[in-house]
C-alpha cells in the first residue's frame, strides 16, 4: 500500500511518501520527525477538527457555530454530519457550552463557539442580528 | 477591535464605529479555526476570536457604536459624519484609525462572457448564507479561485451536502495555504485544476453550466481545451480588494499593495490618521491583521494625547521578486515588522534587507504565504545613513 | 372607455400615463416582475440630440420632440436628466463632411444647440479625447438619464391617476369579435373583458403579440449590443457622450458617463440570426471590441482596475430602420408600437403623445380630458443625495433611514422598504429602484440583506425570493431544519 501526502505541520509542506509492507511503514520525504509522525497518523487514521453548526431553537440566531476541541477520526465525519443535521439546542447558549456530549463515540464533545441569546432578549454585541 | 483594545490600554477614550449591528466583521461567519494562534496563543474559530476581543474591549470600556455608517470624513480635521438609526451626528477625534478591511472582487469585473444568471456569487456571500442565514445557496457548485476563502467554502459546502465539482485556479500554483489545500480539497477528493479558468457562463434565470478552459501564462485561453460543466452555482474566490477608494483623494495609496501607504507605526500620509489591516494590504493571517491593529491603536492613542511618537523616517523600496510589501515607510522609533509576498513561487531564497545587512532564508516560498520579519528598533540606525531601506529576495 | 397597454417598458408606461390624462380606464400589463426590465434597462441611457435621424422619418420627428419633453418629464416624474452634451468626433476633412451632413440633418429636425467645433474647442469640451481628432459635432441638448426609473416613475404616476398596473403576468391570447379585440387572456388565467383599445408596446415581442391576433407587422430583427461599465474613478476622463463617426451599422461604440457617476463603454451592434430574445449574452470578441473602441476615443479609459461589469441589451428593428407605430388594418382597435430601436428612449415621451393624441383620434377614438390629472409624483428620498443636515429629521421620522444597507451607494433600509411597498418584489426590483447593489462591491456586502428584507416585507421564506425571473432562485433549503 502506497501513498503521498502533504504534511501541514509547518509551512514547508513536505511531500511525504508512505509505503506499507506488511506491518512495516517506510516513510520518506519528510524533513523532520514531526513530519514522520504526521504522515504515519495521516495514513493510519487521519484526524481533523470538525467545525460546523447546530440548529438553535428560540434563539436570536437560527444556528450556533460549534467545534470539536480536538481532532477526530476523519473517516467518521460524513456520518457525524448526517446525525447532527437533526439535532438542535435551545437558547441561550454561551461560548464553550457543550452542545453535544459525545459526537464520535470517543467522548469528544461539540462545543459552542458563539453565544446565542433567547428570542426577545437583547443580544450582546457579539453576533449579527 | 485589536486597535481599539490597544488604544484603550493607553488610557484614552476610544470609540469604535461599526457599520453592522454588532462588531466582528467576517470573523462572525468564519466558523472554521485557524485564528488567534499568535494573538491569544490558542487556536480559535472566528466567532471565538471575536468574542475574546469583545470581552477584552468591554473590560477596557471601549465605546462600541454599532449600526453606524461613516458617510464622510474630513481627514485633516478628523471629523466624521455618521448616520445611524439613532440619528445623524458628527464625531471629532484626536486621532483616527481606518480599518475598513477589504471587499471581494466582484464577478462582473472579470468580464467573463455569457449570460447573467443568478447563482454566481462571491465565496463570502455563500459563507454568510450557510453559516449565519441558515440557507444553502447551491446544489452543485464550482469554485473559481483557489484562495483560502474558496477552499474553506469548498469544504463547508461539501459537508452540508452540496456537490462541489472542482476548484479552478488560473495561476499555475494554488492561491491558498497548503494546509487548506489538504484539509479542504484532498480530504474530500475535490480536484484542483491549475492554469484553468471559466470562459463562459450559461443560464436563463439560474446558472445552468459554465465553460472552462486551460489558460497560458498570460491567462489567454488555450484553443481546443474548453469543456462545459453543468453546475448551478459558481462560487468566486478571485481575490480581495482593499477598501480605500473613499479616501484615495486624501490618503496616499501604494499602487502595488493597492492599499494605504503606511509606516511601521501604521500612520498614513496624513498626520494623526492611521490605517491597519486588509485596507493596507491583503494579509493571509488574521493574527497579522490583529497585530498591526494593535500597533496602530497604540500610536493613534499616543498621538491623540499629544505624545510625539514619530522619529526620523525613511522610505522602503522594493527590490527583486517582491510584490506586496508592508510598510512603505520605516519610522525609527518603532520596531519594524515587515510583511512580504513573493512575486512567484521560489523553492528557496533569501529575503535581504539591504541597508541593514539582515537576511532571512526560506524554502518552498509561495506568494500565498506571507513572509514576516521583525527587526528590533535598536537595529534600525543604519537606515539613517542610507536614507532608505531596500527589500529584495535573492 | 377601457384601454389596455401591453408592455411595461419606457414606451408602454409613458403611453399608459398619457392615457391616464383622459377619462376612462387604463390597464397596463407587464409580464415580468417589475417595470422597465426588458430593453429599457439595457441600453446606453442617452437622450439623443436627434441629428442622426432622417428628417422624413418618424424617429427623426419624434426624437427631437422627445428630447425637448425630457425637461418636463424630469420635473414631473422626478427622474434624473443630465444634459452633459455629446460630441461626434472626426479626424480629418474627409470625416468632417459627415459631421456637416449630420449638422444639416439636425437643423432640419429642429435640434437645439448644435454646432461644429474645431480642435481647440473640442479639447476644451473633452480634455482627455484622443489627439487624433480635430473636429467634432457638439450637441448641447444631448444628455443622460436613468431609463428604468422613467418607466417606474411613469407607472407610479399612471397609477396615481387611476391606471391599474399588472406585473408578473403576460398576455397569452384574446378574443376577437367582429373585427375588434373584446377581451384578453393572461398567463395567470385572468381575463380582461370589455376592451375598447389595445396598444402593443411589447419591445422585442411586438411581432409575436401582433400575430396573436393575426395582425401583419414588419418582421422583427434583433440587434444585440454589449456594454462594459466602469468604476466612478474612470469618470475623471469623460465629461460628454463621446461618439465616433456613425456608420451604416449605427452610431458606433461610445464612451459616456452614467447618471450615477460611472462610465459606460459600448455598444457593439450584432444582428441576431434567429428570434432569440433571451440571448442576452456577452461575447469575448464583443467585449474586446468595446474596450478597443473606448481606448481609441479616450486613451487610458480601458483600465482593468476599473471594470465593474459587462452586460448585453437587445433592440428590435425592422428592415425599414424606422419606428413602426400604426393602427392595424385587420383589427380596428389595435395599435402596434414596434421596432422601437435607437432613439427609442429619447423619443418615448413623444411616442406617447403621438399614439394617444394623433393615432387614437385617427381611428375614431374620442378622448375627454380629465380635469384632475396630477402629472407629478413625489421626489424619491435618496439618503445619498441629501445634505447631512437634512438627514437628522428624516431619521427621527423613521430610524430605518439611518440604517444603511448598501454601503457603497449609501442606501438605507427605509428606502428599500419603500421600494418594496412601491412594487419591487425581487432583488433586481429593489436594486433598480434604489441603486442598492449597483456600487463597487456589486452586492457582495448587501445582496443577502436585500433578500432578507424582501423575505420579511413580503412574508415569504428566503428560498422563495428571486433575483429577477421565477427561475432565478437564490437559496435552496435550510442548513438545519430544526431551529
Amino acid at each position: 500500500m502506497e501513498g503521498h501526502i502533504t504534511c501541514v505541520i509547518c509551512p514547508v509542506g513536505c511531500k511525504v511518501s508512505v509505503r506499507k509492507e506488511g506491518v512495516q511503514y517506510t516513510i520518506e520525504g519528510n524533513r523532520c520527525a514531526r513530519g514522520e509522525e504526521y504522515a504515519r497518523n495521516e495514513l493510519m487514521m487521519p484526524k481533523r477538527i470538525l467545525t460546523t453548526s447546530i440548529g438553535v431553537s428560540n434563539g436570536t440566531l437560527p444556528l450556533v457555530s460549534v467545534k470539536t476541541p480536538r481532532p477526530i477520526d476523519r473517516a467518521r465525519i460524513k456520518e457525524i454530519m448526517k446525525e447532527i443535521k437533526n439535532l438542535s439546542i435551545a437558547a441561550p447558549v454561551a461560548v464553550g457550552d457543550t452542545v453535544v456530549e459525545d459526537i464520535d463515540g470517543e467522548g469528544t464533545p461539540l462545543l459552542a463557539t458563539r453565544a446565542v441569546s433567547c428570542n426577545g432578549g437583547r443580544e450582546k454585541t457579539t453576533l449579527p442580528t | 477591535m485589536a486597535c481599539a483594545l490597544s488604544a484603550a490600554k493607553e488610557g484614552v477614550y476610544v470609540t469604535l464605529l461599526e457599520r453592522e449591528s454588532s462588531v466582528g466583521g467576517v470573523l462572525n461567519q468564519c466558523i472554521h479555526n485557524g485564528f488567534g494562534l499568535q494573538f491569544y496563543h490558542q487556536e480559535l474559530t472566528g466567532p471565538e476570536f471575536a468574542s475574546r476581543l469583545i470581552d477584552d474591549m468591554n473590560m477596557e470600556n471601549v465605546k462600541i457604536i454599532s449600526q453606524s455608517y461613516v458617510r464622510d470624513i474630513d481627514v485633516r480635521k478628523r471629523v466624521a459624519q455618521v448616520l445611524s438609526p439613532d440619528g445623524a451626528y458628527e464625531i471629532q477625534a484626536g486621532a483616527l484609525v481606518i480599518s475598513t478591511g477589504a471587499r471581494e472582487r466582484p464577478f462582473g469585473s472579470l468580464l467573463i462572457p455569457g449570460d447573467r444568471p443568478a447563482g454566481v456569487m462571491p465565496a463570502g456571500v455563500a459563507q454568510r448564507y450557510v453559516n449565519l442565514e441558515n440557507r444553502i445557496p447551491a446544489r452543485k457548485a464550482m469554485i473559481l479561485g483557489s484562495g483560502d476563502i474558496g477552499l474553506i467554502m469548498a469544504r463547508r459546502l461539501t459537508l452540508e451536502g452540496v456537490e462541489v465539482v472542482s476548484v479552478l485556479e488560473r495561476m499555475s500554483y494554488p492561491g491558498g495555504l497548503t494546509r487548506n489545500i489538504v484539509q479542504c480539497l484532498e480530504d474530500f477528493d475535490i480536484p484542483l485544476h491549475l492554469s484553468t479558468t471559466v470562459t463562459g457562463i450559461s443560464g436563463d434565470g439560474r446558472l445552468r453550466s459554465v465553460e472552462i478552459s486551460k489558460v497560458d501564462e498570460n491567462f489567454t485561453p488555450v484553443p481546443g481545451t474548453s469543456r462545459t460543466i453543468d453546475v448551478d452555482a459558481l462560487i468566486l474566490s478571485a481575490g480581495l480588494l482593499p477598501q480605500v477608494e473613499d479616501f484615495s483623494d486624501n490618503l496616499e495609496v501604494d499602487p502595488m499593495n493597492r492599499g494605504f501607504l503606511v509606516s511601521n507605526t501604521c500612520e498614513s500620509s496624513t498626520e494623526g490618521v492611521f490605517a491597519a489591516g486588509n485596507n493596507v494590504a491583503i494579509f493571509d493571517l488574521v493574527d497579522y491583521v490583529a497585530a498591526e491593529g494593535w500597533i496602530a491603536g497604540r500610536h493613534a492613542a499616543l498621538f491623540s494625547r499629544g505624545v510625539n511618537t514619530s522619529g526620523d523616517r525613511v522610505p522602503v523600496f522594493r527590490g527583486k521578486n517582491i510584490s506586496v510589501l508592508v510598510p512603505g515607510i520605516v519610522d525609527m522609533e518603532e520596531h519594524l515588522r515587515l510583511y512580504i509576498r513573493l512575486r512567484k513561487p521560489m523553492e528557496k531564497g533569501v529575503v535581504v534587507l539591504k541597508e541593514l545587512k539582515i537576511e532571512k532564508k526560506f524554502s518552498y516560498g509561495v506568494p500565498s504565504e506571507m513572509i514576516q520579519l521583525v527587526v528590533n528598533r535598536d537595529k534600525l540606525q543604519p537606515l539613517m545613513n542610507y536614507g532608505k531601506l531596500t527589500v529584495e529576495v535573492q | 372607455m377601457r384601454s389596455v397597454v401591453i408592455g411595461g417598458g419606457v414606451i408602454g408606461t409613458l403611453i399608459a400615463r398619457q392615457l391616464s390624462k383622459f377619462e376612462g380606464e387604463v390597464i397596463l400589463i407587464e409580464k415580468r416582475e417589475d417595470l422597465g426590465q426588458g430593453i429599457t434597462k439595457a441600453n446606453s441611457a442617452i437622450i439623443h440630440g436627434g441629428y442622426d435621424d432622417p428628417p422624413a422619418s418618424l424617429r427623426g420627428r419624434l426624437c427631437a420632440r422627445g428630447n425637448e419633453l425630457y425637461d418636463r418629464l424630469a420635473r414631473e416624474l422626478k427622474v434624473p436628466v443630465n444634459r452633459i452634451g455629446s460630441i461626434v468626433v472626426a479626424r480629418n476633412e474627409e470625416e468632417l463632411k459627415k459631421l456637416e451632413e449630420l449638422l444639416v440633418n439636425g437643423q432640419a429636425n429642429g435640434v437645439r444647440d448644435l454646432r461644429i467645433v474645431g480642435r481647440e474647442e473640442l479639447h476644451e469640451l473633452e480634455p482627455a479625447i484622443s489627439s487624433v481628432f480635430n473636429y467634432a459635432l457638439y450637441c448641447g441638448s444631448a444628455g443622460i438619464t436613468e431609463p428604468w426609473m422613467v418607466a417606474i416613475a411613469a407607472s407610479i404616476n399612471a397609477a396615481r391617476n387611476g391606471a391599474e398596473i399588472i406585473t408578473g403576468d403576460g398576455v397569452v391570447g384574446g378574443r376577437v369579435e367582429e373585427g375588434s379585440i373584446k377581451s384578453l387572456r393572461l398567463a395567470s388565467g385572468r381575463e380582461i373583458k370589455n376592451i375598447d383599445i389595445v396598444i402593443n408596446a411589447t419591445g422585442l415581442f411586438y411581432e409575436k403579440v401582433a400575430r396573436l391576433f393575426d395582425v401583419e407587422v414588419p418582421p422583427v430583427k434583433l440587434r444585440r449590443g454589449e456594454y462594459i461599465l466602469l468604476d466612478k474613478r474612470a469618470s475623471d476622463l469623460v465629461r460628454r457622450i463621446v461618439f465616433p463617426l456613425p456608420t451604416a451599422s449605427g452610431k458606433g461604440r461610445l464612451v459616456l458617463p452614467t447618471i450615477d457617476g460611472g462610465v459606460l463603454l459600448g455598444p457593439t451592434s450584432e444582428e441576431l440570426q434567429d428570434f432569440t430574445p433571451q440571448e442576452l449574452k456577452t461575447t469575448a470578441e464583443g467585449l474586446y471590441s468595446v474596450r478597443q473602441s473606448g481606448k481609441e476615443l479616450i486613451p487610458g479609459i480601458d483600465s482593468p482596475q476599473w471594470y465593474v461589469k459587462s452586460f448585453a441589451g437587445i433592440r428590435p428593428e425592422s428592415s425599414g430602420k424606422d419606428f413602426y407605430i400604426k393602427a392595424a388594418c385587420e383589427i380596428d382597435n389595435f395599435i402596434t408600437v414596434g421596432a422601437i430601436r435607437s432613439p427609442g428612449l429619447t423619443a418615448a415621451p413623444a411616442i406617447a403623445e403621438y399614439v394617444v393624441l394623433e393615432l387614437l383620434p385617427s381611428i375614431g377614438v374620442s378622448l375627454e380630458e380629465k380635469r384632475n390629472f396630477d402629472p407629478f409624483i413625489e421626489e424619491q428620498t435618496r439618503i445619498k443625495e441629501l445634505p447631512f443636515e437634512a438627514i437628522s429629521s428624516l431619521i427621527e421620522s423613521d430610524p430605518l433611514y439611518g440604517k444603511i444597507i448598501c454601503q457603497c451607494n449609501e442606501v438605507s433600509e427605509a428606502e428599500i422598504v419603500q421600494s418594496i411597498r412601491d412594487g419591487a418584489r425581487t432583488i433586481d426590483g429593489v436594486k433598480f429602484r434604489t441603486r442598492a447593489g449597483f456600487g463597487r462591491c456589486q452586492g457582495g456586502f448587501c445582496s443577502w440583506k436585500i433578500a432578507s428584507i424582501l423575505s420579511r416585507e413580503l412574508g415569504k421564506d428566503l428560498s422563495e425570493i428571486r433575483q429577477n425571473v421565477p427561475e432565478s432562485w437564490i437559496t435552496d433549503g435550510k442548513v438545519r431544519e430544526r431551529c
